[in-house]
C-alpha cells in the first residue's frame, strides 16, 4: 500500500496548474466556481486553449492527438482543472465520440472528424436518447433505410445536450428489425444542417435551454457516415459506455464543490455564529465530507484495478451512484446553507439552479436505479 | 377521537378545490405566476367572494374561521393547484392586526379581496430567528402612545411583497424590546425591491428608511411567536397538498410509462420508493394535523407541534420531490411538466418561516425548556 504520488507525478501537477495559472481565463473560472452557465463561445475558447497545448483529448492515443498520460496522471489532470475551477471539456467530441472513431472508425473517418474535435471545426452533440427509449435504449425507434448510396433517417431524439449549439449528431439508428433489438441498431454520424432536422429547445425545471428535441424526417445521411459495421452500433454505445471512467465518480469536481459549500456556509449566520459552527449544519457537511474522502480511495482503486482505463461494468456503477449522490448532497447543503435566500429565482451563485439541475446527474448517463441493477447481477450471479 | 373535518369545512374544501380545478388550471397559473405582477388581482378578488380570505380570521375579525383547520383546508387547496396569489402574508399581516385589536378597517378590506398585505419578520442577517432584528424603531414624535414610528433596517425575502398595500413590520424598540408595526408600502421611506422566486410568483426585499409606521404592539416577540405558527400551519398543510399531487402524478406515471416491454411501476426498486414516499406524506400530515390542533393551546405545547411539524414537512417535502423527479426521469425535469413545479413548491416550502435544522434544534431547546 502506498497512497503518495510518485516525484514525477508531482512534478506533472506542477506544470499542470502553472499552465492553468498562465492559461486560464479568469472569467471562464469565475463562471465555474459560481455555478454560471458557460455560452458556447466560452467553451469553444477553453478548448481552444487546452488543445493548443495537447490536452483537450487527454484519453486518446498519442498518435491521434491524445496525451499518452498514465491513469495517476489523467487524475492529477483532472485534480488541478477543478480546484482552478476550470470548465470541463464538453464530452461528446473528445471522450465519446472520439474513442469510438478511434476504435471501430475506418481510416478516412479518423483522419476527417478527429482533427476537427480538436480544432473546434465541429461540435457534436449525443442523439441516443428517444421518447420512448430512455433506460431501455435498445428500443430506440429512429430508423435509417439504405437507399443507393444514402440513408433515409426518420424519427425522434430527445434530451440532446446542447443541441442547440451542434453542427453534427452522433445517432443510434435502428437498421434491422430481426432478430434482438440490440443486434439491429448503427452508429451514424449526421450534418445537423441537413435538410428534414428540425431542433426544437426544451426548457428544464431551473428555467434554462439546456437540452432539446431533435426531429428527422426523410434525412439523408451518406453511407461513409456509418461508423463500423451496420447493426453494430449497440457494441460502439456500449463502449463508450465503458470508456473513461476517471471523471465518472467526479470526485475532483466534488472536493473543489465542497470547499466552495465551506465558503459559503461559512458567510451565513445562524444565532450570530457561521453555519459552519452550527452542529447540526456542521454535522451535514462532515458527513459529506468522510464520504468523499472515502470515494477518493475508492475512485483510485478501481481506476488503478482496471488498469487501462476500462473498468469492469459493475465497478464503474459503483463509482457513478455513490459519485453522483456525494455531487447531489453538496449541492442540496448550498441551497439550505442558504436559508431563506435560497428562494429568490436568481440566488446567489445560481446555488438553487444548480441544485435543480444536478437532479440530472443520477438520471441521465445510466439512471442510478439501472446500475444497482447492473451491481446486483454482478453479486448475485442468479 | 374524528380525524374528518367539519361539515362547514369539508364543503368550504370541496367548493374551492372545485373552483381551483376549473379556473386555475396549470396554464392559468404559470401565466399567472409568470406575468409582470407575479399575481392577479382579479383571482384573488373571486376567491374573496368565495369567502377563502374570510375563513382565515375569526369572527371577531370579520370573518368566520381563523382556527387551525380553517388554515389548514385553505391551504391544502392552494397547494394541490400552486396558487400564487398572496395568501401567507395577508393571513400572517392579517392575524397581526386582528389580535392586535388594529385598523379593522384594513382588515376587513382584507377579506374582501381589495388589499393584500405582506408579512416582514425576516431580515439579511436573521436566519429565521424572529428575535434576531436591526431595524430600528424611532419615535416619530415626542409622545410613543400616539402610535407614529419611524422605521429604518432592511426585510428580505418577503414573498409576494409587491401585491401588498401594507407590511406588517417587526423592528427594535430601544435595546431590548421589539415592536411589530403597520407601514404602507410606497411611500417615502418604504422601498420595495421586487424578483421573481423559484417556484413561482414574486418575492421581495423592503428597505426602510426612517419610513413611517403605526406601533401594534411593544411586546412584539409573543405575538411573533403565535403568528408565525399560524404560517406554519398555513405551510405544513400547503406541503400537504402539494406532496398530494407529487405522489399521484408520479403513481400515475409509474403505471403508464412502460421500459423494457412493461410499466416501470412493476419494477420493484421504485414500487419500494413511492412507498417511502407515500408514507411520509401520511406522516407529514398526521405532523400538520397535530399542528393545527394546537395552535389554540397553551404556548409551549403549541409551539413544539408546529416546530415538530415544519421540521417533518421540510423533510418530507425534500423526499418527495427528488424522488418524484427521480422516479419520472428526463420528463421529471422538465418545466413543461407540472411535477416539476410542484417539486421545486415542495423544496421552497422548506426554505419559509424556519427550516428543518432550524426547527428540529428549536424543538430540542422547547423540550428542554418545556
Ligand atoms: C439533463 C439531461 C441531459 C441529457 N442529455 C442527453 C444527451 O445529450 N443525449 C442523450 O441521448 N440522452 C440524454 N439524456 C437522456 C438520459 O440518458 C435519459 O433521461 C436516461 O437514460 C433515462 O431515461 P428516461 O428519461 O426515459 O427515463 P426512464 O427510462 O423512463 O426511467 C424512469 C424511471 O424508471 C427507472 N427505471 C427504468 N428502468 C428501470 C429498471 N429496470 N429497474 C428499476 N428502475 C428503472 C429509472 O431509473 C427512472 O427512475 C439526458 C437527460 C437529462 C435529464
Amino acid at each position: 500500500m502506498d497512497l503518495t504520488f510518485t516525484p514525477a507525478e508531482e512534478a506533472f501537477r506542477a506544470e499542470v496548474r502553472a499552465f492553468l495559472e498562465q492559461n486560464l481565463p479568469s472569467m471562464l473560472a469565475e463562471k465555474i466556481r459560481t455555478a454560471q452557465r458557460l455560452s458556447k463561445s466560452d467553451h469553444e475558447q477553453w478548448h481552444a486553449i487546452l488543445n493548443q497545448r495537447g490536452w483537450l483529448a487527454v484519453h486518446w492515443p498519442v498518435e491521434h492527438g491524445g496525451t499518452g498520460w498514465s491513469i495517476e496522471q489523467s487524475y492529477i489532470f483532472e485534480d488541478e482543472l477543478s480546484r482552478a475551477h476550470a470548465p470541463g471539456v464538453v464530452a461528446f467530441g473528445p471522450s465519446m465520440l472520439g474513442p469510438v472513431l478511434i476504435k471501430y472508425g475506418s481510416e478516412a473517418q479518423k483522419r476527417y472528424w478527429l482533427p476537427r474535435i480538436l480544432d473546434g471545426s465541429d461540435w457534436w452533440c449525443q442523439g441516443y436518447s428517444e421518447p420512448g427509449a430512455g433506460s431501455d435504449l435498445a428500443s430506440l425507434k429512429t430508423s435509417a433505410v439504405r437507399d443507393g448510396d444514402h440513408y433515409i433517417v426518420n424519427g425522434q431524439k430527445t434530451w440532446t445536450t446542447l443541441g442547440q449549439h451542434a453542427n453534427m449528431i452522433f445517432c443510434l439508428v435502428r437498421t434491422s428489425s430481426e432478430g434482438r433489438k440490440q443486434e439491429g441498431i448503427s452508429f451514424l454520424l449526421i450534418d445537423m444542417k441537413t435538410p428534414g432536422i428540425e431542433v426544437r429547445p426544451i426548457i428544464l425545471l431551473d428555467g434554462e435551454h439546456e437540452v432539446n428535441e431533435i426531429f428527422f424526417t426523410n434525412v439523408k445521411v451518406p453511407v461513409e457516415n456509418l461508423v463500423g459495421t451496420e447493426n453494430k452500433g449497440w457494441t460502439y454505445a456500449k463502449y463508450l459506455l465503458t470508456y473513461e471512467r476517471t471523471g465518472i465518480a467526479g470526485v475532483s469536481r466534488s472536493i473543489a464543490a465542497l470547499k466552495e459549500l465551506r465558503r459559503i456556509a461559512q458567510a451565513q449566520l445562524r444565532n450570530g455564529k457561521p453555519l459552519t459552527e452550527d452542529p447540526l449544519f456542521a454535522a451535514r457537511m462532515a458527513r459529506v465530507d468522510i464520504d468523499l474522502r472515502n470515494m477518493v480511495t475508492t475512485n483510485l482503486r478501481v481506476l488503478l484495478a482496471s488498469g487501462d482505463g476500462a473498468a469492469p461494468l459493475e465497478m464503474g456503477a459503483m463509482l457513478k451512484i455513490r459519485g453522483t449522490e456525494i455531487r447531489q448532497e453538496i449541492t442540496r447543503l448550498a441551497r439550505i446553507a442558504l436559508g431563506p435566500q435560497a428562494q429568490p429565482f436568481c440566488t446567489p451563485e445560481g446555488i438553487t439552479a444548480q441544485y435543480l439541475n444536478y437532479r440530472k446527474l443520477s438520471i441521465f448517463g445510466g439512471s442510478n436505479e439501472v446500475q444497482r441493477e447492473i451491481i446486483s447481477k454482478s453479486l448475485l450471479e442468479m | 377521537m374524528n380525524f374528518t373535518h367539519s361539515e362547514d369545512r369539508q364543503m368550504l374544501a370541496d367548493t374551492f378545490g372545485r373552483h381551483l380545478d376549473q379556473q386555475y388550471t396549470i396554464d392559468v397559473r404559470h401565466r399567472i405566476s409568470g406575468s409582470p405582477e407575479g399575481w392577479s388581482r382579479e383571482r384573488w378578488l373571486g376567491m374573496a367572494d368565495l369567502g377563502i380570505i374570510g375563513a382565515l380570521f375569526d369572527e371577531r375579525s370579520g370573518g368566520y374561521g381563523g382556527s387551525g383547520f380553517d388554515l389548514a383546508v385553505v391551504f391544502e387547496q392552494l397547494g394541490r393547484s400552486l396558487v400564487v396569489e398572496p395568501f401567507l402574508g395577508s393571513l400572517m399581516a392579517g392575524q397581526a392586526l386582528a389580535k392586535a385589536g388594529c385598523r379593522s378597517d384594513l382588515l376587513a378590506q382584507l377579506i374582501a379581496g381589495e388589499t393584500a398585505l405582506a408579512f416582514a419578520s425576516e431580515e439579511p442577517q436573521s436566519r429565521y430567528d424572529l428575535a434576531s432584528l436591526t431595524t430600528q424603531a424611532q419615535p416619530a414624535q415626542a409622545q410613543h402612545d400616539h402610535g407614529t414610528w419611524t422605521l429604518s433596517g432592511r426585510k428580505s425575502v418577503i414573498p409576494q411583497l409587491e401585491a401588498a398595500s401594507h407590511a406588517v413590520v417587526s423592528a427594535r424598540l430601544g435595546k431590548d424590546s421589539a415592536g411589530l408595526f403597520l407601514v404602507e408600502l410606497g411611500k417615502p421611506g418604504a422601498v420595495v425591491s421586487g424578483y421573481k422566486m423559484v417556484d413561482g410568483g414574486r418575492g421581495g426585499d423592503l428597505t426602510l428608511d426612517r419610513a413611517s409606521a403605526t406601533l401594534l404592539t411593544d411586546n412584539a416577540l409573543p405575538l411573533l411567536e403565535e403568528i408565525t405558527a399560524a404560517g406554519i400551519v398555513a405551510l405544513s398543510w400547503e406541503a400537504v397538498g402539494v406532496m398530494d399531487v407529487l405522489k399521484k402524478s408520479t403513481l400515475d406515471y409509474l403505471r403508464t410509462r412502460k421500459q423494457f416491454g412493461i410499466p416501470i411501476g412493476k419494477f420493484q426498486a421504485l414500487q419500494h420508493r413511492i412507498v417511502n414516499v407515500a408514507i411520509e406524506i401520511e406522516q407529514a400530515r398526521s405532523a400538520a394535523i397535530n399542528a393545527a390542533a394546537a395552535l389554540a393551546g397553551p404556548r409551549a405545547a403549541r409551539e413544539r407541534a408546529v416546530s415538530a411539524a415544519k421540521y417533518t414537512v421540510g423533510r418530507a417535502g425534500t423526499i418527495a420531490a427528488e424522488e418524484s423527479i427521480q422516479m419520472h426521469g428526463g420528463i421529471g425535469m422538465s418545466w413543461e411538466l407540472p411535477l416539476s413545479h410542484y417539486a421545486k413548491r415542495a423544496l421552497m416550502i422548506g426554505h419559509q418561516l424556519g427550516d428543518e435544522d432550524h426547527h428540529l434544534s428549536r424543538f430540542i431547546s422547547l423540550a428542554v425548556t418545556g
